[in-house]
């Protein structure tokens, strides 16, 4: 079983890299924005399977992180465009337009919102915590639209794409390529994770809190750990989603996204290394597909999330691969 | 008999009316297998609730290895060692035997905020499960998820999970609930031998194990110690007998 999971990830990974190369040389850039688009959604989705999946965390706040992670990107490199200091005391910050540092500052500073985050919503649980870190994104949503400096309502546009040392990012299989290598990356890690011991105790916390308790461990660390980590690596993919579009606005930290990426998660199947990344691809095949049939395509979307959850509980890996969750 | 590991002094706990816990005091020495006897709804759970740190009791309080352990959780009573097993065979269902031991292993070595090594691969932690699991005689069944398990195997898996942490005390909530004659006389066999190791404070309702195993015996009636004493010191106890074995006898 668990090999026809990695079997099955292998082949899903291997389509992400061949369609966009198909597209590559066939001229079709947009397929190529489409590729990416899964890869840095598929990688916000990845990190909320960390605490959704693994964790047992669902957050309906994920979209805060994201967010986070897209202001990075929009805040540094508007500065930058514009010429204008961020801080000038106590000590000179200037705005960048280098992907790296943009992708630390996303990184740092959404992780220290999901350490406050959930460090507050994770003394609740079931509904209430859906609802807290419902409220915290909202928060920030609103906060958003209201901060009339970084665009307010109508957001902002960064005119040129930002810059990764030895890269041309404006080539769209170029852009393709660094968003793939970091999916990659955290999913290495995520693998890891899993297997670790902290991996290990976090799954247990999920399954039965009071077991691991009698263990000494404290199950309150572990998650808030996890929710630090799935925030960092969701924030990431918001500066990656942001520098896609070239442009930021309040509906990253929208609701719909949280909802959006729980539905990735879900679809793929929760707790699958991949699940995330597919549930990712059929949501934006579906929207490329039937949105061009119709206006009404989520439609689709909802009577196959429905079919899902009734009959395929473990997601669509667990229909082709089974439904053992890999464990020696 | 002078070497006190676990005692609880005049614990009371009530829920509105119902008086729980009444001054209960009861202690654990070294060596000893302590059984906890008495009828459905006498406040056995509450008191081994009190004594794991699940719950905090209105007055008295609980010492273990000489610490005044009334304000600690559960989480840091169980690092101090103090090892438990639930009423309720609790386990991780998803996880193997031996997942579920490696687990207890690492809440014993304390280090479970580890984000990269393999557990499965960390050879002492490994080992030490393996030899926990071997001591229960679940060797053969290390790699089924424990919601696989038999009832029994499910029990002895706890005990290997209790075992695992190296604990100072054991508190074991029934271990023998549900068990058939062969598998309970197969765990009164392991629990003899476990008391060297630890002192156990043994909760159960099988009186024959009880007897067999129990250096002391208390019976707790109506949230209340009525008796602490030998076995031929229970068994033959007035009060005892009226309150509680009276009913076996007469039935």
């Amino acid at each position: 079983m668990m090999r026809r999971e990695q079997i099955l990830n292998g082949a899903v990974l291997l389509g992400l890299i061949a369609v966009p190369l198909w597209a590559w040389s066939s001229g079709e850039p947009f397929i190529i924005t489409l590729a990416t688009k899964v890869a840095v959604l598929g990688l916000a989705g990845v990190g909320l399977n960390i605490a959704l999946g693994t964790g047992g965390l669902v957050s309906l706040g994920h979209a805060a992180f994201f967010g986070i992670g897209g202001y990075a990107m929009g805040i540094l490199a508007s500065h930058a465009q514009q010429y204008v200091p961020l801080f000038e005391w106590p000590l000179l910050v200037e705005g960048t337009k280098s992907m790296p540092v943009i992708w630390l500052v996303a990184i740092v500073f959404s992780g220290l919102a999901a350490l406050l985050i959930g460090a507050l919503s994770l003394r609740t649980s079931g509904v209430y915590f859906i609802m807290i870190t419902l409220a915290f994104a909202q928060m920030l949503y609103y906060f958003a639209i209201s901060w009339p400096a970084y665009g307010g309502e109508d957001g902002m546009a960064i005119y040129v794409r930002n810059s990764f040392p030895g890269l041309n990012t404006l080539d769209p299989i170029q852009f393709f390529a660094i968003t793939f290598v970091i999916l990659c990356m955290t999913l290495w890690f995520n693998a890891r994770l899993v297997r670790s011991p902290f991996g290990t105790a976090l799954a247990a916390a999920r399954q039965n809190a009071e077991r691991v308790e009698a263990v000494g461990i404290d199950p309150y660390k572990l998650r808030l750990a996890a929710f630090v980590i799935s925030g960092m690596i969701t924030g990431l993919a918001g500066a990656l989603f942001a520098d896609l579009n070239r442009f930021v606005s309040p509906t990253m930290f929208g609701w719909h996204l949280s909802g959006e990426l729980i539905v990735f998660v879900i679809l793929g199947g929760t707790g699958r290394l991949l699940g995330p990344v597919v549930g990712a691809a059929i949501f934006i095949t579906l929207e490329h597909v039937l949105g061009g049939i119709s206006e009404y395509w989520q439609i689709f979307l909802g009577v196959l999330l429905l079919g899902v959850v009734l009959v395929a509980r473990g997601g669509v890996i667990a229909v082709i691969a089974g439904k053992g969750v890999a464990h020696d | 008999m002078t070497d006190v590991v676990l005692s609880c002094t005049k614990i009371s706990k009530a829920f509105g009316a119902l008086q729980a816990s009444k001054d209960v005091s009861l202690d654990l020495q070294a060596g000893e297998i302590h059984a906890l006897i008495g009828p459905n709804g006498a406040g056995k759970s509450t008191l081994i609730r009190q004594i794991s740190g699940a719950m905090k009791p209105d007055r008295g309080t609980v010492h273990f290895l000489g610490h005044d352990v009334t304000r600690l959780s559960a989480i840091e009573r169980a690092r101090l060692g103090l090892g438990r097993s639930f009423q309720i065979s609790s386990v991780i269902p998803d996880f193997t035997v031996l997942q579920n031991v490696a687990l207890a292993v690492l809440g014993d070595e304390g280090n479970s905020f580890h984000f990269f090594r393999d557990l499965l691969k960390g050879r002492p932690t490994v080992e030490r499960a393996e030899t926990c699991i071997a001591r229960v005689g679940l060797e053969d069944r290390r790699a089924v998820r424990a919601a696989d398990l038999a009832h029994g195997e499910r029990r002895r898996l706890e005990i290997a999970t209790a075992l695992a942490l190296e604990p100072r005390a054991f508190l074991l909530d029934e271990p023998m609930a549900g068990m058939g004659a062969e598998g309970a006389s197969e765990m009164t066999r392991l629990l003899d031998t476990l008391r060297h190791e630890a002192p156990i404070l043994l909760i159960e309702h099988d009186m024959d194990a009880v007897f067999a195993l129990a250096n002391r015996i208390s019976v707790l009636v109506y949230g209340e110690i009525i008796a602490t004493g030998t076995s031929d010191e229970i068994r033959s106890n007035a009060e005892v007998r009226r309150a509680y074995l009276g009913e076996e006898e007469t039935a």
